[in-house]
């Protein structure tokens, strides 16, 4: 609903939302700021903003003491073979749900849904339980599983519903020329759906990547990603204000970058596609 | 339209989908019913026999059940009451034009793609630690004494990690109604003489409560379970024993396992309530 307005009002529509915008950020500059100083400037009485003698000694010192790259690995690995798993499975029951509808689609759909609603913790001991039976406590190959689980039934409505943008015809065109279904899905459907493909494996990566329920309760020195490695900075190494920061820097980094691209997307994916 | 041999096709592509979610469903859940029921205690003993109704009866007859329920109330409310005034104030403020509208949505929506560990330790270290964090440096530069923010304020600060959180996705999900506003109407009104603020409660609000309603119900299913906030910044002392922190220290810290699963079906009835609002509204924008 944007409308011509007097330049004197842009400037102070200009003025008042950069001011938010920067409190809301600041945590985040703050942190990001601090990872650069040294721990004495870092807990210094004023708090110095930008003239501190910059330095990088953090990052090499939190990587000596607490081999982040392990961490970091364990994360990418999780987050991103879970991912990928994840779409291999829905982008089938997507593709079928948007193109094939039956009288129990709608059913199927808000059923998967009902799914991520099931609290975490009331299936805490069994999941737990499982894992320890088969051994996968503490490997990466669990929380795939399990992570892999809980982000699928946002696949398949994330997919769901930008297949579902894909006009139909096209696809009765293909059929009439004699397409096969394989050349259906290679040729017509996949180039159209890929933009959507992406933006799903985008916003997944990035809720996977944060997930902590699961790799909190279900790690410990192995299979541990970046969200429990943080969370062993709780105390008392936590007081240590510019490793914390050059560590949280460092964790949240490559999803803040991830995303800024995936920021139009998140709306859809979280709303199951209630509000476009 | 669709043939046979489609349809049947069509049910070999959701198989896997639907199998796998329907096993992740139900093995755990018919578990975590069985536990309920019985006297389980992993440490002391093992599975000592059905114990009917017990362990339900002594989850709510505890003496922190109630407690956690407040404190989950607390939290759930505060920080929904926060993030959707607040988020429809940034929505309605990020839809005028300005300079820099895209930086500004950045920087707004940042703390989203934050971590819940990450978050929560930089609030608790550098924002709340009472000696050399960010507000105990401003309350001295007022000449007020600093606070305890998590033992003294232990629930509005949490409140305010949460808070912080999850205000993007607020703000995000009613800037995308905003801006489907016809600007037609609110023009209409604005040369009748409408003031903002008629124009606000009488166009804009109605136009936004689909949009809340969902924000609402999507962000009380998530708030009702966060841990990691809470596991990082307190571990339940201080009054923040949310009833998901509760269930997990029954089950995982004191290890008894029918205690734990009785409180895990509570909080998956509760759950289920506000799920079938939420599913309602989502299912009827299935059908346009």
């Amino acid at each position: 609903m944007a409308r011509a307005v007097s330049s004197n009002r842009k400037l102070l529509n200009t003025l008042i939302a950069w001011t938010i915008g920067l409190i809301i950020f600041f945590p985040i500059l703050w942190t990001i700021l601090t990872s650069f100083k040294t721990e004495a400037q870092a807990i210094a009485d004023p708090p110095i903003f930008f003239f501190f003698d910059w330095t990088t000694e953090n990052y090499s010192v939190v990587q000596e003491r607490s081999n982040y790259m392990r961490f970091l690995w364990n994360s990418i690995i999780i987050a991103g073979v879970s991912t990928i798993l994840g779409l291999i499975i829905a982008i089938p029951a997507a593709w079928s749900m948007a193109f094939v509808p039956s009288k129990r689609t709608k059913d199927i759909l808000l059923w998967m849904l009902s799914t991520k609603m099931l609290p975490a913790v009331g299936v805490l001991y069994p999941i737990y339980l499982i894992f320890i039976q088969l051994g996968i406590l503490d490997t990466r190959i669990g929380l795939i599983v399990v992570v892999m689980l809980i982000n699928l039934p946002i696949i398949v409505w994330m997919l769901y519903t930008y297949f579902k943008e894909i006009p139909g015809e096209i696809l009765e065109a293909s059929r009439m020329d004699g397409a096969s279904l394989k050349d259906e899905i290679l040729y017509v459907l996949a180039p159209m759906a890929v933009p959507g493909i992406a933006s799903t494996l985008l916003l997944n990566f990035i809720l996977a990547w944060n997930e902590a329920f699961w790799t909190l309760n279900l790690t410990a020195a192995k299979a541990a990603p970046l969200t429990a490695f943080i969370a062993s900075y709780s105390s008392p190494e936590g007081l240590f204000f510019a490793k914390l920061s050059a560590a949280s820097t460092m964790a949240i980094a490559p999803i803040l970058i991830l995303g800024w691209f995936s920021q139009k997307q998140l709306v859809r994916g979280l709303t199951f596609g209630a509000v476009k | 339209m669709a043939t046979q041999q489609s349809r049947s096709a069509a049910r070999m592509m959701m198989a896997p989908a639907v199998i796998l979610l329907l096993a992740w469903m139900l093995v755990p859940l018919i578990m975590t019913v069985w536990f309920s029921f019985r006297k389980y205690l992993p440490l002391r003993g093992g599975d000592l026999g059905f114990v009917g109704f017990e362990n339900y009866s002594r989850f709510i007859s505890s003496s922190s059940f109630w407690p956690s329920v407040q404190t989950t109330l607390i939290i759930v409310g505060g920080v929904l009451l926060i993030t959707i005034v607040f988020g429809v104030i940034l929505a309605l403020l990020l839809d005028q034009p300005m300079w820099g509208q895209g930086v500004v949505r950045i920087l707004v929506i940042a703390p989203f793609f934050v971590m819940p560990t990450v978050s929560a330790l930089v609030w608790k270290n550098m924002f709340m630690d009472p000696v050399n964090g960010i507000f105990a440096h401003l309350w001295k530069f007022f000449g007020a004494e600093p606070v305890q923010w998590l033992s003294q304020e232990s629930l509005p600060s949490i409140v305010m990690i949460v808070s912080w959180q999850w205000l993007p996705f607020a703000t995000l999900i009613l800037l995308t109604a905003v801006q489907s506003l016809d600007s037609e109407q609110l023009e209409a009104a604005e040369m009748d003489g409408a003031p903002y603020l008629k124009r606000f409660w009488f166009i804009v609000l109605p136009h936004l409560s689909r949009a809340i309603t969902i924000v609402l119900l999507i962000q009380t299913i998530f708030l009702l379970s966060i841990f990691a906030e809470i596991f990082v910044t307190t571990g339940g002392a201080f009054g923040t024993k949310t009833l998901t922190y509760l269930i997990f220290q029954r089950v995982l810290e004191s290890q008894n396992v029918g205690l734990g699963s009785a409180g895990g079906v509570y909080a998956i009835i509760l759950a289920n309530i506000i799920a079938i609002f939420l599913m309602r509204i989502v299912g009827k924008n299935l059908d346009t």
